[in-house]
């Protein structure tokens, strides 16, 4: 194959990598300051895809069907988080495991219940519904550079307001030492209510992007439910930098594993995982324990 | 009444420890008649296994709706006695089909059971049901095997064997001008199933394979294959994917600019009940299928009026596959006047049946699986219109079926 | 509690479970057969999760492989001894536990959950591709493994009844070989490591080594509850090393009550009932199951089970002996 036959292969990768980190940033957030393994964030992630479709049905306009669909992804997160996963701060994770796995076979019906058992699909917004040419004879959706746009968008957003603001400075207080905060006066479990909501509405917002370039079906988040969490799991939980390497290292090598090595493509992502692991028991920019 | 029946067949189980399958034949024997003798008006029991959650929930719920549709114009009536259904969700789980199809055949006693639609979940099906099991009537599950090597006398199948799926098509890509053809295709029983017989017609006559790609199923991440694709410069492609996959392998294919370059073309089901959702995107695609909406026959348009009027829906091949399984099941009772003691005349009943189906003329091969023609399609304003038919009476080779 | 009053619901429970054959019909002694399986399957996963403090989340990997090790040496066999079988699956699965948990124990929290999740993923993938092993399609099994001597099979597996037996009394070996190991010295190690690795570590323990041991014996004894529901339903295929039936596994060993081996029991029967007879109240039916499950983290966090002893310490409170200081602590401190 040529050259440019890779250099395409390398974009495909890189717009995959970001679109994982998307998802796994949100999963990693949780997990880092508030100390909860989410398997429900692909049902979240589902939910943003359906949230798109049914209010860009209803407006005729994906902007605005995010615009209104953000706040009620991130009510949805609110009401979780009050009502059940409020519960386990304290708790061993293998309670948080078993009740948002729960929490799954819930969504799961509520999709369907809402919406039915059909396939659907997102117009792509007329503004970037173009594409241009990158060989003789493959093009390249706009659409696809937007996705990868706003996922570097949201990444530097999220780095500016753990890293600089107050609110993130007390987020971050508030992982390490949640009694400590606590006596400052600050409201720890409403502090935890919004990044939780947060986490969610980064899943949706994921969710939402993706479904123009997506179908939007159910059962559609178990696909990016596992692979997020070898991401989070490769860069190290709660780490937004490990995160994007991990949801990159994992782009590239599913990218390039499917075209070198067909029949182990399957197999790779996690055999990179164990590897990883194996070395580095904590991730690649996890803090030891 | 069954309940009765229940314990009966329990505690003579229990008597006859040690030879069950004598025990088994007897009380099969025995309960038939002893059934009918009760009186014509004892319920004929209909048990369903189609799964109404999870990603084929659409295809279980237009099978079971269309069968009731064909039920309710014979006046709800099998062979005079009216119907009691038994109703069980599949989830298309494999792991627990066995224990679903044991529900229906050892508790609930069925005297026909009705689906499924997961290829896996309808083998575990059929290694249960066969034989001594109630008169069973598969309404889409396509793996090879269910009317190859599991095929039995009481196992029936009103939907298509894998290999009718992909077999015509390689004479069909031939004729349409393509030889140079990669072939992509979700790595899984089906898919693999469909693509050995594509190649099986269309090596020998005279076509290329560039590549053979198959990609992990069910996953929906098709851009680095079809850069690879783009990169092969083949006449066409031949694939199968459906569902979400197939909304999303038709859209990313379009998206990618290889319209214009490479033809796309795949099993039915790439098309099938997906026009809204994939839009301009599928406008040319061609596929191969035993079933058009736009087919023009008396039955397709009685029925799929019927069916629009009595769910709202617009019918599907899977609604076709089920309205089907209904006719099967109301030929065997009727012919026997709803004396299900007579299983021998009534399997003759059915396994000579000549149906006048929506897809066109229906009748079913020495292994109880359909023979029908197959129609080549293309989409054209969103609708799959015929092209011609691909191949007339397609059968299946039934491999493996020493019946 | 005495021990009497503790093992008096045992013997009840044994004795129904005994005599249940000659009531049940057939479907339901073929029901129960599978719930005794997944039972088996779900002590072992508590020996990890209730005992060592191992959350595994690949658990159905080992199940699967004993199924598979059956399944694949003799799919073409006339005959399946069960003196060679039986080990097989038990050695297969003993050996993918050995390599997965010498992988896996160096990690702790949710590195641990995720790479046995992550390994056990990708013997699934395994399973599932390659075209050696059936694929998805699985493998089936057209006969039952045999016990002969002289001439005769003592084991009849054929009949749903005797297949009951037999399940059963793996059941009870599989019990009574765990409270053997937990008593013995080995079994208070891992039960400390639980409390606090550290402490352990810090007295000369090869931690790492005793939670190898745990992880390579719970594998085994699910490759038995694989071996027992490949012969018993005569088919196995990758589903049953997805993560969705780990995922249940820890659902069924936390609903029963986590770190008691009666626990995961009770928990089997209630998820496999559950899996029965809630579709027959309606289409969607997983919705109740998921709020079952969330009730029972939210509101019972030891399992049904331990409403048996809440109920037995609320007729003593009654009786003006007040609830202990460690009965009532319990509860929230677990984990």
């Amino acid at each position: 194959m040529e050259l440019s036959f890779y250099l395409v292969q390398l974009l495909n990768a890189v717009q995959y990598g970001f679109l994982l980190f998307l998802v796994a940033s949100g999963l990693t957030l949780l997990f880092g300051i508030m100390g909860i393994i989410n398997l429900a964030h692909g049902s979240f992630y589902m939910l943003g895809s359906y949230l798109a479709y049914w209010l860009t049905d209803v407006t005729g306009n994906l902007w605005l069907g995010i615009l209104l669909g953000l706040p009620i992804a991130m009510m949805v997160g609110y009401i979780v988080e009050r009502f059940a996963i409020s519960f386990l701060y304290k708790r061993d994770h293998l309670y948080q495991v078993l009740l948002t796995f729960a929490l799954i076979l819930i969504f799961n019906e509520l999709q369907q219940i809402l919406w039915g058992t059909d396939v659907h699909s997102v117009p792509i917004p007329s503004i970037l519904a173009g594409s241009f040419q990158l060989t003789e004879n493959q093009s390249y959706p706009v659409y696809r550079l937007f996705i990868s746009a706003a996922c570097i968008a949201v990444a530097c957003g999220m780095y500016w307001v753990i890293q600089k603001t107050r609110l993130g400075m007390i987020i971050r207080a508030g992982a390490s030492n949640r009694e400590m905060v606590q006596a400052l006066g600050i409201n720890v479990n409403r502090l935890f209510a919004f990044v939780f909501s947060m986490g969610v509405a980064l899943a949706g917002f994921a969710g939402m992007l993706a479904a123009p370039v997506d179908s939007v079906y159910p059962g559609m988040g178990e696909n990016v439910l596992i692979i997020s969490f070898v991401v989070v799991v490769i860069g190290g939980t709660g780490s937004i930098k490990g995160a994007f390497v991990g949801a990159m290292l994992i782009g590239l090598v599913s990218t390039f594993g499917k075209v070198l090595l067909p029949e182990m493509a399957s197999i790779m992502v996690y055999a990179l995982m164990a590897v990883i692991l194996m070395w580095r028991p904590q991730g690649l920019f996890g803090r030891a324990a | 009444m069954s309940e009765k029946n229940n314990k009966g067949i329990s505690r003579r189980d229990f008597v006859i420890k040690g030879s069950v399958a004598t025990a088994g034949l007897a009380a099969a024997s025995v309960l038939g008649p002893a059934q009918f003798a009760i009186g014509a008006q004892a319920k004929v029991k209909v048990g369903i296994l189609l799964p109404y959650t999870g990603t084929y929930a659409k295809l279980g719920t237009n099978i079971r709706n269309a069968m009731m549709l064909r039920f309710s114009e014979a006046g709800n009536k099998l062979g005079g006695r009216s119907i009691e259904f038994v109703d069980i969700d599949s989830e298309a789980k494999p792991a627990k089909a066995q224990q679903l199809t044991n529900k229906l055949i050892k508790k609930e006693n069925v005297d026909f059971l009705v689906g499924p639609v997961h290829s896996v979940v309808g083998m575990a099906m059929a290694k249960i049901a066969r034989g001594n099991g109630p008169i069973t009537v598969i309404p889409n599950a396509g793996a090879n095997q269910l009317t190859g090597s599991l095929c039995a006398p009481n196992i029936f199948r009103t939907s298509f064997s894998s290999y009718q799926m992909g077999y015509p098509g390689g004479p069909a890509m031939i004729e349409d001008g393509h030889k140079r053809v990669v072939l992509m295709y979700w790595n899984y029983g089906f898919g693999k199933q469909v693509a050995a017989a594509f190649k099986e017609s269309f090596l020998p006559a005279g076509g290329t394979i560039v590549k053979e790609i198959p990609t992990p199923f069910p996953k929906v991440d098709f851009q680095a294959y079809l850069t690879e694709l783009a990169a092969l410069k083949p006449d066409a492609v031949y694939t199968f994917y459906a569902g979400g996959g197939a909304v999303k392998f038709v859209k990313d294919f379009a998206a990618a600019g290889l319209k214009n370059s490479i033809k796309l073309y795949g099993a039915g089901f790439l098309t099938e009940g997906l026009g809204k959702a994939q839009g301009n995107a599928a406008e040319g695609v061609r596929t191969i299928l035993h079933y058009a909406d736009t087919l023009d026959n008396p039955a397709n348009h009685r029925f799929r009026a019927a069916f629009k009027s009595s769910t709202g829906a617009e019918a599907d091949v899977y609604a076709v596959q089920g309205y089907d399984a209904g006719e099967l099941i109301l030929r065997g009772m009727n012919a026997v006047k709803g004396d299900t003691g007579a299983r021998a005349e009534m399997i003759r009943a059915m396994e000579t049946a000549e149906i006048d189906s929506p897809r066109g003329k229906l009748r079913f091969s020495k292994s109880h699986n359909p023979i029908h023609d197959i129609y080549l399609r293309e989409v054209v304003m969103g609708k799959n219109q015929v092209v011609r038919v691909a191949a007339k009476a397609q059968d299946d080779p039934a491999e493996g079926c020493s019946m | 509690m005495s021990s009497l009053t503790r093992s008096l619901p045992l013997v009840v429970a044994l004795l129904t479970l005994l005599l249940f054959p000659l009531f049940g019909s057939s479907f339901y002694v073929g029901l129960v057969t599978r719930i005794i399986i997944i039972a088996i399957f779900a002590m072992s996963l508590d020996l990890l999760i209730g005992y060592t403090g191992l959350v595994s989340f690949g658990h159905a990997a080992f199940f699967g492989i004993g199924g598979y090790a059956l399944a694949i040496a003799f799919q073409d066999a006339s005959v399946i001894p069960l003196w060679q079988a039986l080990p097989l699956s038990l050695l297969a699965a003993g050996l993918a536990a050995l390599v997965i948990g010498w992988i896996s124990i160096r990690t702790s929290g949710i590195y641990f959950i995720m790479i046995t999740l992550a390994l056990s993923q990708m013997f699934f993938y395994y399973f599932f591709e390659s075209p050696r092993y059936g694929g998805d399609d699985g493998i089936f099994l057209f006969l039952k493994p045999v016990l002969m001597i002289g001439s005769e099979d003592i084991l009849n597996l054929d009949n749903e009844n005797n297949f009951y037996y037999f399940a059963l009394s793996s059941l009870v070996l599989t019990y009574l070989f765990l409270v053997m190991i937990l008593q013995a010295p080995f079994g208070k190690v891992i039960k400390a490591i639980k409390a606090n690795e550290h402490r352990v570590r810090a007295l000369g323990y090869s931690t790492n080594g005793y939670k190898l041991v745990s992880f390579v014996l719970a594998g085994t004894l699910a490759g038995l509850a694989g071996f027992l529901e490949g012969a018993h339903t005569g088919y196995i295929n990758p589903a049953y090393m997805s993560w969705h039936e780990s995922g249940v596994a820890i659902a069924i060993v936390i609903l029963g009550g986590v770190g008691t081996l009666y626990g995961p029991i009770v928990g089997a029967f209630i998820i496999v009932l559950l899996q029965n007879f809630l579709p027959e109240l309606t289409e969607h039916w997983q919705l109740l199951l998921g709020g079952i499950v969330i009730s029972v983290v939210l509101f019972l966090p030891r399992g049904a089970t331990s409403l048996f002893p809440r109920l037995l310490s609320l007729i003593r409170t009654e009786k003006g002996v007040p609830l202990s200081q460690e009965e009532s602590t319990k509860v929230d401190t677990d984990g």
